[in-house]
């Protein structure tokens, strides 16, 4: 019995990866590309979380779902084209301070136009239920999640790996200077990085929010961990993001199932772990400019 | 077309007018500043907390308001200094500038518990009343207690006793297997304790006690756990906003174990959703609060911030009403005067329709509480309205001190 209830939680912690994955692959394309951490990544996935919210009243969660992250994307536009890209070649630390700045002025929007007290988010009545596998439970809506958030990753792997969009930007991520040569701008290629790597945030926010509460400070809230799954997955590489998600979701899933208090300190030891033997993380590329 | 020369004149009147009342006014506005007395507010208005903090700087101001409208402090208007408390080490340290620096001449508020005790330590060393509104932890009306600080929120152990009556009534403790979830840190700690301890007393069995991280946001793992154990009864001690996400994860499990739950506020129950909230909860108010103050504090409120007050709105705004009403029966603002009027237990209007007192070896406010169950579905109104409030705990025919800890669950020496 005790196997089957590990079971139970392993196959729990594949699911409950995907909550960090989204924000995590944004966190990691953003910085790939461009170098820059942008530590105001968890205010996008807030601000998609609020949008859904208001565009819930009104025309329903379908809705949300695609009008939130295109309005969260708008003002990645705006974000990329006048702020972000003064700081692409300034000194790292600038631009950690600039995004930390602003992470705290868009948490702190959110509760002068909102409240500061959390909002309540349900998960849609046509999507509410469980299902029940043999000994297994699982919830309904976290399975549509999990398939959306597939989905999602195949898009954004054909973008990366098919398309002429895709090659420009994995040939800037290794030589921005070979690129510029080329006379390719690479300016246009970043802003759709950004845009694409906020619209990440704001579809987990809108996904998310249901199980996880709407309120200022949930963008500061996922972003350490986060950062976690981008450092175990190491920098620059798409699936070494996607399998730290879901490793630090089994982790802690089985962490849980012996010590409970221990859940959310476990994927800081894998982070510890991982460091150790694969100090680039466990896929990470050697990026020259970055060495 | 209008006439100009008339607007220029009205011009020239308001502008004669408004000198006028400057050259008069100016010097007496600038005496009334310095008159002012001041008075410190701290609570959290960010972080996890925040989202509670936010009703108390509404209630308080709300009050403040009302008192310098109604003739103020000593005839002298109030000045609130109202500030975040970000952790317990900014707390003290704006305590500090507050009383010693701003001439602050009492301190009230707070969410967290560790906060209350890095307040009221410089308040004692200042010799100043500390008025705590929001900390639950019975440590520090026990053990830590001090003579300097009064504590106007319920002490987890009158959580738990105005959940008892129910759980007992529907049969849920004797016998039965308790599976509960813990907030990992000191009140989560101290709430488990008087609970396991009410638990034990009535014949209860517990499971297991899974303490929870308080930064964690996904409680899957933990639902399997309790799902794996079978237990009768789910409790939760975890505090804020986890509970709220705590609430909504069961629903969305689906699990059939009657929750309990030991610290609930209305916003956390608001933020759950009416679709995901069950179980049965102790609140220390709420605005459905059967007294003629209660009624007209919430439809002020309402008109004023376009929201029903929380609990923590009413905690801060009775507070501050109950300090000013004593001081001016006192005509003094000095803290050992203070303490010494309200050691001889005057009662006042808190908003309940019992009234309330300080008790005297711990200062505690002794006072109603009560318990909120869902609401059939059929009788929510709005987003607000679907918390079933009990009748107010202990009956009519009981002390309010029933609820509150004894001497020998909490003994308080004051030095």
């Amino acid at each position: 019995m005790a196997a089957i209830y590990l079971l139970e939680q392993v196959i729990n912690g594949l699911l409950s990866g995907g909550y960090y994955l989204l924000i995590a692959l944004g966190l990691s394309m953003i910085f790939s590309l461009g170098g820059i951490v942008n530590l105001a990544h968890g205010a996008f996935y807030a601000l998609g979380a609020y949008f859904a919210i208001e565009v819930s009243a009104i025309w329903g969660f379908g809705s949300a779902i695609v009008i939130s992250p295109v309005l969260v994307g708008l003002i990645g536009i705006v974000f990329e084209r006048f702020i972000l890209r003064r700081f692409y070649s300034a000194d790292p630390i600038i631009s950690l301070l600039l995004t930390f700045g602003l992470s705290m002025v868009i948490e702190q929007l959110i509760r002068m136009l909102w409240g500061a007290a959390p909002l309540a988010s349900s998960i849609p009545t046509a999507l509410r239920g469980n299902v029940v596998v043999g000994e297994f439970l699982y919830s309904r809506y976290r399975l549509i999640i999990l398939g959306a958030v597939a989905l999602l990753l195949v898009a954004i792997w054909f973008l990366l790996n098919r398309t002429s969009f895709g090659r420009v930007v994995r040939a800037g991520v290794q030589k921005p200077d070979m690129v510029a040569a080329l006379g390719i701008k690479l300016q246009p290629y970043m802003t759709g990085i950004v845009v694409i790597g906020v619209m990440l945030a704001a579809i987990a926010g809108v996904m998310f929010s249901p199980i996880v509460g709407v309120h200022p400070a949930m963008g500061s809230e996922i972003m350490t961990a986060a950062f976690v799954v981008v450092v175990i997955g190491g920098l620059g590489s798409f699936w070494g993001v996607v399998l730290a998600a879901i490793l630090v979701g089994v982790v802690k899933g089985v962490t849980i199932h012996f010590i409970p208090p221990a859940g959310e300190a476990s994927m800081y030891l894998l982070m510890v772990l991982v460091l150790l033997f694969r100090p680039r993380g466990l896929f990470g590329e050697r990026i020259e400019r970055f060495d | 077309m209008k006439d100009v020369s008339q607007t220029r004149r009205r011009l020239v009147i308001a502008g004669s007018a408004a000198g006028a009342v400057s050259a008069m006014g100016f010097p007496a506005i600038v005496k009334a500043q310095s008159d002012k007395i001041r008075i410190g507010h701290l609570t959290p208005l960010t972080g996890f907390l925040g989202t509670i903090g936010e009703y108390a700087a509404m209630g308080v101001k709300m009050a403040a308001e009302e008192i310098n409208k109604s003739g103020g402090l000593l005839g002298r208007e109030i000045e609130l200094l109202s500030e975040d408390s970000v952790n317990p080490a900014t707390a003290s340290s704006k305590a500090q500038r507050q009383l010693e620096r701003d001439g602050a001449v009492l301190l009230l508020g707070e969410i967290s518990s560790a906060s209350c005790t890095a307040i009221a330590q410089v308040a004692a060393r200042n010799k100043k009343v500390f008025f705590n509104t929001g900390g639950n932890s019975d440590e520090i009306r026990g053990k830590t207690c001090n003579r300097y600080m009064f504590h106007v929120e319920a002490a987890n152990t009158m959580y738990v006793n105005a959940v008892a009556t129910a759980l007992l009534r529907n049969n849920m403790v004797a016998g039965k297997r308790w599976f509960s979830l813990t907030a990992d840190y000191s009140f989560g700690h101290d709430l488990h304790r008087v609970s396991s301890r009410f638990l034990k007393a009535n014949k209860g069995d517990l499971v297991e006690n899974a303490l929870v991280a308080t930064d964690a946001t996904d409680f899957s793992p933990f639902l399997l756990k309790i799902r794996q154990a079978k237990p009768d009864i789910v409790v939760s001690n975890l505090a804020g906003l986890q509970v709220s996400n705590f609430i909504k994860q069961y629903a969305e499990f689906g699990l059939s174990y009657p929750l309990v739950g030991f610290d609930m506020a209305p916003a956390i129950a608001w933020a759950s959703g009416a679709e995901n909230f069950s179980g049965t909860w102790p609140v220390r108010w709420h605005p459905d609060v059967a007294s003629p103050s209660a009624r007209a504090f919430v439809t002020a409120f309402t008109a004023k911030y376009g929201k029903p007050p929380e609990d923590q709105a009413a905690a801060e705004y009775s507070t501050l009403k109950l300090l000013v009403q004593s001081m001016n029966e006192i005509k003094s603002t000095d803290s050992e005067r203070l303490i010494a009027h309200l050691e001889k237990e005057p009662e006042f209007d808190i908003l309940k329709a019992r009234k309330g007192y300080f008790r005297k070896w711990d200062h505690q406010l002794m006072q109603e509480m009560y318990s909120i169950t869902p609401k059939p579905k059929a009788q929510v109104k709005n987003k607000w309205d679907f918390l079933q409030l009990s009748s107010p705990l202990p009956g009519d025919s009981a002390k309010l001190e029933s609820l509150a800890p004894t001497r020998e669950e909490n003994d308080c020496k004051m030095a």
